[in-house]
């Protein structure tokens, strides 16, 4: 189904709170309130948002360390968020996940993880959850071009297929892990033909455009709810931004990252394209950026004025009971 | 009361929870065998015949034969436990816990810490470990201590049929992740087993055999050899305290400085290598907390620090025998200071 007027309303309020979101905690990074590694989504926020569109609370996400945004899009609390990657009292993970393990447990998004390849085995495990108790959800990982190097990731892939569960495996290919080119470190053709080798179907898009991305997840999640087994997506993109907050990129090409911030923006293009489809007006778009803008800057300020967490929780929650 | 043997015993506490509790599912290589096969389904019932008989009641919708892929299988289950099941992992042999290793101490065992506390992780890694079968260097070790050391994870060590049956029915309602350590060399042994569902809690030591001379405290199977040689050891009146701490996360320390405080001598047995080991731990435990009470060096009785050979004469020379805890246990009754 096409995105409508409503649907990219959703879609760029999203986006761009992950954009803002994303954009502050680099500025909070930068003048010393955020402690730790930050890795951020910045441009990559039509996949996210164009999946997590497809999904209700019920349908299950595992993430990656570059998180922020997958959670999100799966409606967590920004604020709680924010604290949680502040390190601050009422964070989402009560301070002891931060940046790297950010999660919303209660909306399906169980946790963003630090261990390259480490969600796709998870996600095979919602999967199977929701085969057995024959619930209707599904269960989608967010790998990098990175993860789909794991071998987990082949494992979960195969036992996915071996087993027929509602799993889909979206890998997001941002052209680099940590510095090295996926069109070095993929040795397949590219990662959709991978998946396709384990014996799934495989979707590709391209991750900027929001219209595209939205149908090709939409198209994905309607198989796995119809009991056809997994299925995977390649979703191009760029990331904005260095591996983590402080990477110089040295890497990458000159003037690379300045113009594909300019070819792959997700917001511009998926704007663009919306005006001129006359779904939405610039003054609508607008509108949404200031009441972001809001949002953002009470998470941040709310953040920066809560205590850090009490030490008496350091031994709290390691067990389910007293150990 | 009925004799059930340690295999059986294990497979009862499986097959009544899933009677009990629909979410219980097995999921694990060969758990049945025979998938895809043209020949009979439930062909192994687990490499060791322990899932025998789950297949046939249950259905292969929770009782789930897998490829060989045990990082996969660690993580669904852990994946599953987060969302609602109750999933029994088997892991054929602990030797294997290296190639799935960061789906468990990684994954499954941080869940509930790294996440604030509003996730949880309710399944059983169901494991064989123990030398002394010819297996070799990747076939036969007990790695107990390094997944004792890891926070989130309760570790068990059923050392005897009725054991093995309470405690697995108290890891399977347990709302963590636990490993459950079984010895490959006592699913033949048997004992009094009650048919009724029972639980064992963790982190309480069984007195085996109680005396005032030395402590013994022996982990997986080395406790049934520290038991034999107290029972010889009583006939020259050399009394033994024998410890089976059952669980060594969590640890019932108190049960062991209880007894060192009486006995004032302490030997540790277990089948790992030495370093960094369970001996090592309790080891350190003791020499901290009860320090006043020992009469003499605490002895630790270890396997080798090398890996495990194959040659019948090397293996049996790198475990630890009951020959090593008799010599130890009159090592520090002869102690003089």
């Amino acid at each position: 189904m096409a995105l409508d007027k409503e649907g990219f309303l959703r879609a760029y309020r999203t986006m761009r709170t992950i954009r803002d979101f994303e954009y502050r905690v680099s500025d909070e990074f930068g003048k010393g309130n955020i402690p730790g590694f930050l890795h951020l989504y910045a441009g990559q926020e039509a996949i996210a948002t164009g999946m997590c569109m497809n999904l209700t609370d019920e349908d299950y996400i595992v993430s990656t360390h570059r998180g922020h945004g997958h959670c999100i899009a799966k409606g967590a609390d920004v604020g709680a968020m924010m604290k949680e990657i502040m390190a601050r009292e009422g964070g989402s993970c009560a301070g002891k996940g931060g940046s790297m393990h950010i999660a919303a447990i209660e909306k399906g998004m169980l946790g963003a993880n630090a261990i390259v390849g480490g969600g796709p085995p998870l996600i095979v495990g919602a999967a199977l959850s929701a085969k057995t108790l024959g619930t209707d959800r599904v269960g989608v990982s967010f790998t990098g071009d990175g993860g789909s190097n794991q071998g987990t990731t082949f494992e979960a892939m195969n036992l996915a297929v071996v087993l027929q569960l509602p799993a889909i495996f979206l890998f997001e290919n941002n052209g680099y892990g940590e510095g090295t080119a996926a069109g070095y470190a993929v040795g397949s053709k590219d990662i959709a033909s991978r998946a396709k080798g384990f014996g799934m179907p495989a979707l590709k898009v391209d991750g900027a455009d929001i219209f595209a991305t939205y149908e090709a997840c939409g198209k994905a999640v309607k198989h796995c709810r119809s009991g056809k087994g997994p299925i995977a997506i390649e979703a191009s993109i760029t990331r904005f931004r260095g591996h983590f907050e402080g990477d110089a990129q040295a890497y990458r090409g000159k003037g690379e990252v300045k113009r594909l911030m300019k070819e792959m923006d997700c917001l511009a293009i998926g704007s663009a394209a919306a005006i001129k489809k006359k779904l939405v007006t610039r003054a609508q778009l607008n509108k949404i950026d200031k009441e972001i803008a809001q949002l953002i800057d009470d998470a941040a300020v709310a953040g920066l004025a809560a205590p850090s967490p009490a030490v008496t929780e350091l031994l709290t929650d390691v067990y389910s009971s007293a150990y | 009361m009925p004799i059930k043997t340690y295999r059986e015993a294990i497979n009862e506490a499986m097959a009544q929870e899933m009677r009990a509790d629909p979410t219980v599912i097995v999921i694990g290589e060969d758990v049945a065998g025979g998938a895809g096969c043209d020949g009979d389904r439930d062909a192994y019932g687990g490499v060791m015949g322990v899932t025998k008989g789950l297949f046939p009641e249950f259905g292969e919708a929770r009782v789930i034969d897998t490829p060989i892929t045990e990082s996969a299988i660690m993580g669904a289950a852990a994946g599953a436990a987060q969302t609602g099941l109750r999933p029994i992992a088997e892991l054929m042999f602990m030797d294997f816990l290296g190639v799935c290793f960061d789906q468990i101490y990684n994954q499954a065992a941080k869940f509930r810490y790294m996440f604030g506390g509003k996730a949880q992780c309710p399944m059983v890694v169901r494991t064989m470990a123990g030398a002394g079968l010819r297996g070799g260097a990747q076939h036969s070790q007990n790695l107990t201590q390094m997944v004792t050391m890891v926070p989130g994870l309760k570790v068990v060590c059923p050392t005897n049929a009725y054991d093995a049956k309470g405690l697995l029915t108290t890891a399977i309602r347990d709302n963590d992740c636990v490993i459950f350590v079984e010895d490959k060399f006592l699913y033949e042994t048997s004992c009094e087993v009650p048919d009724e569902s029972y639980t064992i809690p963790f982190g309480e030591a069984n007195f085996l055999r109680e005396g005032e001379d030395v402590t013994i405290v022996g982990i997986s199977n080395t406790v049934n050899k520290a038991l034999a040689v107290a029972e010889r050891l009583a006939a020259e009146g050399i009394s033994c305290d024998v410890i089976d701490p059952r669980t060594t996360s969590p640890l019932d320390e108190e049960a062991i400085i209880e007894s060192v405080e009486v006995t004032g001598r302490l030997v540790i047995v277990d089948e790992m290598t030495p370093r960094c080991g369970i001996a090592a731990d309790i080891s350190s435990i003791v020499a901290e907390k009860a320090f006043g009470a020992l009469r003499a060096p605490i002895r630790k009785v270890t396997a080798a620090h090398s890996p495990i050979p194959f040659a019948p004469a090397l293996e049996d020379a790198w475990m630890p025998q009951e020959a090593d805890i008799e010599a130890a246990v009159r090592d520090v009754l002869g102690y003089k200071g």
